[in-house]
């Protein structure tokens, strides 16, 4: 069942992902990033991070997505995009031969580690573990406002100054003014 | 039925990082740049997951909920930059923004 659930969401995942670096018109390649972003939200439940799955549905897909097809609307670049020509010579196959290269390293390089996996930390809220279904939650609430909290209250900075520095980057300037 | 392994959801994490890493080489269009790296952090987020089960341990979790904000943060600075450039330009092409002077 959990491979079903597995092989079902990379498949999602790696569909899309192939969807958003082929497809020509933006509008579809952010609809395949959607796809995307449900496999992982798919993966995120399979491995009993409740609470990341939700937030990566509605952060990602509600949020992100909708901004960027706001963008690509707003812009008005929604019409397809010439892929046939290839401005710089042998660019895709030099991507493609580093891609493969480092997909490659990769794979040894997680497959080497995986060995090394022996620690174990406290503890996960799992339901191997009888733990309920909202454990998950208040593990990541204690981590997340205890240990990190100070993090926490500085991603709360970062996210003021994007917001005021987006703001004076699409601020359309008036003529006279400073 | 075997269960898949932690190896299994990391290899698959290696795979998304690198269509991602290949669609920011590849494709020209600023806002697909922008998905494509949004693919390689969601690569990053799966493999913080994988590795939080197979460790036991939470704080893979809380890594994946700072990068889920910060990457929210860069994402709408990415576009209001790209908002800007446009307004100059017309054609929307990572080759149009190669030099420097505005």
């Amino acid at each position: 069942m959990e491979l079903i659930v597995f092989v079902l969401a990379s498949a999602m995942m790696l569909i899309g992902a192939f969807g958003v670096i082929t497809r020509r018109n933006p509008v579809h390649a952010a609809l395949s990033l959607v796809l995307t972003l449900f496999g992982v939200a798919v993966h995120f439940v399979a491995l009993e991070a409740y609470f990341l799955a939700a937030v990566q549905i509605i952060v990602y897909a509600g949020a992100i997505v909708v901004l960027f097809l706001f963008v690509i609307m707003l812009l008005g670049v929604d019409k397809a995009e010439d892929l046939q020509t290839e401005p710089l010579v042998a660019q895709r196959w030099l991507a493609g031969i580093a891609g493969l290269g480092l997909l490659g390293l990769l794979v040894i390089a997680v497959s080497r580690g995986v060995e090394m996996l022996t620690t174990r930390a406290e503890g996960l809220a799992t339901s191997a573990e009888g733990a309920s279904g909202d454990a998950n939650i208040q593990q990541l609430a204690r981590s997340v406002f205890g240990d990190y909290v100070v993090a926490f209250e500085l991603t709360s900075i970062l996210l003021v100054v994007a917001v005021v520095g987006t703001v004076m980057l699409a601020r359309r300037r008036v003529p006279g003014e400073a | 039925m075997p269960e898949p392994t932690t190896l299994s959801y990391l290899v698959v994490a290696a795979l998304l990082f690198v269509m991602g890493t290949v669609g920011v080489m590849v494709r020209r269009n600023p806002l697909i740049m922008f998905m494509c790296i949004e693919l390689m952090l969601n690569a990053v987020n799966l493999s913080f997951v994988a590795l939080a089960r197979e460790l036991t341990d939470i704080n893979g979790q809380s890594i994946v909920f700072f990068v889920l904000v910060v990457a929210a943060a860069e994402v709408v600075v990415g576009l209001g930059i790209i908002v800007a450039i446009m307004r100059n330009r017309s054609s929307l092409s990572a080759d149009d923004m190669a030099e420097l002077a505005g």
